[in-house]
């Protein structure tokens, strides 16, 4: 057995040429289903990871899941918002220990501009349970204070004391500046690995300053109010997107949801964090499911290619079956060559594959990271990457019994007198 | 060495399935240690008796043995055991495995077989193998070139040395001289007889070319011990070029001269 392996190695390797291809184009295909399958749990870990310990989330009504994407990832389009009286008053319910008001619209080079208050420090968690901490200066307090989330800060390089201008709505047109109201960088999150990482924070009453001279989503012609003046104005907010609920019960969550629905003075709902993911998750099972379901087609097609190469390198291997027959070779080790050599193309194109998916998250992850705020991991096999890779192994073994039982029947048919 | 035949066919009848008998012969055997020369045309079921020789096929109906054990009755992994430890071949052409070395399609039977491995214990296996191939006149500078750089000549010295690699007690020659230029045809022949007498091996020498017959102790032609290809004995059947011969492509054109 142990010179079968060694025959069929420097077989394989006289034919190197051919078969490198098919080992490249399993290791393309094995790369193409573990990526799908890392990139699928580790988006559902990250978006999992973004929000603890809150029990619930509320804003205008509407679609649950959007507010849920739009509130604590900061992604898809924008929801109504919800009058400040009703944050009051939620505030005031018996049943609520904390409120953190947030409001979003603005941006900064791309990133999403949060306004909210000192409870976004003090109660927000991510992961398992933690609180944000920062990794330098302080908490905003003054109005034009700004605190930027870790990505944030290295990505564009900031330091504390920096000024930076916000601008309107998502930032793509220049125009829309509130250039006249820069902002200070106070503080300097730790990285969480969640949104915080890639949001500029600032304070409820700055985000009403900035927009004093608008309205309608543009300034208001011929109207400017410096910056010294804006404390003149009440600057305690007309609205906001949404507010993170943070209840002394967990008992209590159904019947806070119930009165939030029942509210009488706008219509608002709650969302359980955990309940608007699982129907995120639905929404994407059906496309993640396709592209798993696409990518094991890819294997299969890199698989069919090995059978084919090995079956029609067959004809040319007559001799050297029949003179391997010669010498004792019996059936069963002809059979045990070729099963042998499609084996090893598969191990060493899965081997070849799982080294290039390593070598594209290392690359790609920090692109992905700030780009898409997505965490993809490179290293250990999850148990499910492993239990795939078990079944491309599996198959490809199946597959080439194929080669090896052809050519069993052909060492029976040819003998020692194969066709010069 | 025992004097019992190490080839014996005793009314031996080979057909493929569905077609008529290819080889039908009464009686036929090979002393240890004798020369015998088989003048077998194409057609004439030299690719069958080979194949049941070698034990890869099993007679249809009469007796074969080999080493004086009953092929009949072996299953067909005990029937290439016994080709691997007892069998050495050569045949015409393309003999080696391109991928391996020289010295290493010498080593081949020796992989696949304990006894033969056993029987080069006192030299040693490479040495064993180098040892041959010094006596078939291959200088040591070939020796570890990859086979598909070595001439024909060249190569089927190396054939041969693998065939006597062991010391088997039958070796068996299939056309190994019909790709040699005239001139080193009579050579490789003195020097395969010469290796044969000293491993004790029985040759088993496969031609058309009935001018070799001479070197031998005895000459008998198939068409002549086999009934079923009596009727088919065509002198010109190698100069003529013959549909691709896979076994049963050579068979069916037996049978399509048998009428």
């Amino acid at each position: 057995m142990k010179y079968l392996i060694a025959l069929a190695a420097r077989s394989a390797w006289n034919r190197r040429a051919t078969l490198s291809l098919v080992v490249v184009s399993i290791a393309l295909s094995v790369t193409l289903l573990l990526g799908v399958e890392r990139l699928r749990n580790d988006v559902r870990e990250s978006f999992a990871q973004s929000v603890s310990g809150t029990d619930l989330v509320v804003g205008a009504r509407g679609s649950p899941l959007q507010l849920m994407l739009y509130t604590v990832f900061h992604m898809g389009e924008a929801t109504n918002n919800m009058d400040w009286s009703s944050v009051r008053k939620l505030t005031a319910h018996p049943a609520v220990d904390w409120v953190i008001p947030l409001s979003l619209g603005d941006s900064h080079h791309g990133y999403p501009v949060l306004a909210t208050d000192q409870a976004y420090f003090d109660h927000f968690r991510y992961g398992d349970r933690q609180t944000l901490r920062l990794a330098q200066g302080r908490r905003f307090s003054a109005i034009f204070d700004a605190v930027l989330g870790a990505e944030v800060a290295e990505h564009l390089g900031y330091r504390l004391g920096e000024r930076i201008t916000l601008a309107h709505g998502s930032g793509e047109l220049k125009l829309n500046e509130h250039a006249d109201k820069p902002f200070t960088v106070v503080g300097i999150l730790a990285r969480t690995g969640t949104p915080v990482d890639r949001t500029v924070h600032i304070g409820l009453a700055a985000m009403e300053a900035i927009h004093l001279d608008w309205q309608g989503g543009a300034p208001i012609p011929g109207m400017s109010i410096p910056e010294q003046y804006v404390s003149r104005f009440d600057l305690t907010p007309k609205n906001v997107t949404g507010v993170l609920l943070g209840l002394k019960s967990r008992a209590a969550v159904f019947a806070m949801q119930r009165y939030v629905g029942n509210f009488r003075d706008e219509p608002l709902m709650a969302v359980l964090p955990g309940v608007a993911l699982a129907q995120l998750w639905q929404l994407l099972s059906v496309g993640e499911q396709a592209l798993l379901a696409v990518s094991a087609l890819v294997v299969a097609v890199g698989l069919a290619g090995l059978v084919a190469v090995v079956l029609a390198g067959l004809s040319e291997r007559r001799r050297e079956l029949a003179i391997l027959r010669s010498v004792g070779a019996g059936p069963r080790h002809v059979l045990a060559l070729l099963t042998l050599e499609g084996l090893a193309l598969t191990l060493t194109g899965s081997a070849l594959g799982l080294i290039l998916l390593t070598g594209l998250t290392l690359g790609l992850a920090p692109w992905l990271e700030s780009r898409y705020g997505l965490y993809i991991h490179a290293g250990n096999l999850s148990a499910e990457e492993i239990k795939l890779l078990a079944w491309v192994i599996g198959v490809g073994c199946l597959a080439s019994l194929l080669p090896g039982l052809r050519a069993y029947r052909l060492s029976l048919a040819v003998g020692l007198t194969p066709r010069v | 060495m025992s004097t019992a035949p190490v080839i014996a066919l005793d009314a031996v009848v080979y057909a493929w399935p569905g077609h008529a008998p290819c080889l039908d012969i009464p009686g036929f055997a090979m002393q240890p240690g004798e020369r015998v020369f088989l003048h077998g045309p194409s057609g004439s079921g030299k690719s069958t008796l080979l194949n049941l020789v070698g034990g890869v096929l099993t007679p249809r109906s009469g007796q074969a043995r080999v080493m004086g054990e009953d092929l009949g009755r072996l299953g067909s992994s005990a029937r290439d055991r016994l080709r691997a430890d007892h069998i050495g071949f050569i045949f015409q052409q393309f003999n080696l495995i391109p991928y391996l070395s020289a010295i290493d399609n010498v080593l081949l039977p020796c992989r696949f077989s304990a006894l033969r491995r056993e029987r080069t214990r006192p030299d040693g296996l490479h040495a064993a193998a180098e040892r041959l191939l010094q006596h078939l006149d291959l200088e040591p500078a070939l020796w570890r070139k990859a086979a598909t750089e070595l001439s024909v000549g060249q190569q089927q010295r190396v054939a041969a040395a693998r065939a006597l690699i062991g010391r088997p007690g039958i070796v068996v020659a299939d056309e190994p001289t019909s790709a040699l230029d005239e001139g080193r045809q009579l050579a490789f022949l003195d020097l395969l007889r010469k290796e044969c007498d000293s491993a004790g091996a029985a040759l088993l020498f496969v031609s058309h070319d009935r001018r070799l017959a001479s070197h031998f102790e005895r000459e008998i032609a198939l068409a002549g011990i086999n009934r079923a290809a009596a009727t088919i004995v065509d002198p010109h059947a190698h100069v003529r070029s013959l549909p691709p011969k896979g076994v049963p492509v050579s068979l069916e054109a037996a049978r399509r001269e048998t009428g």
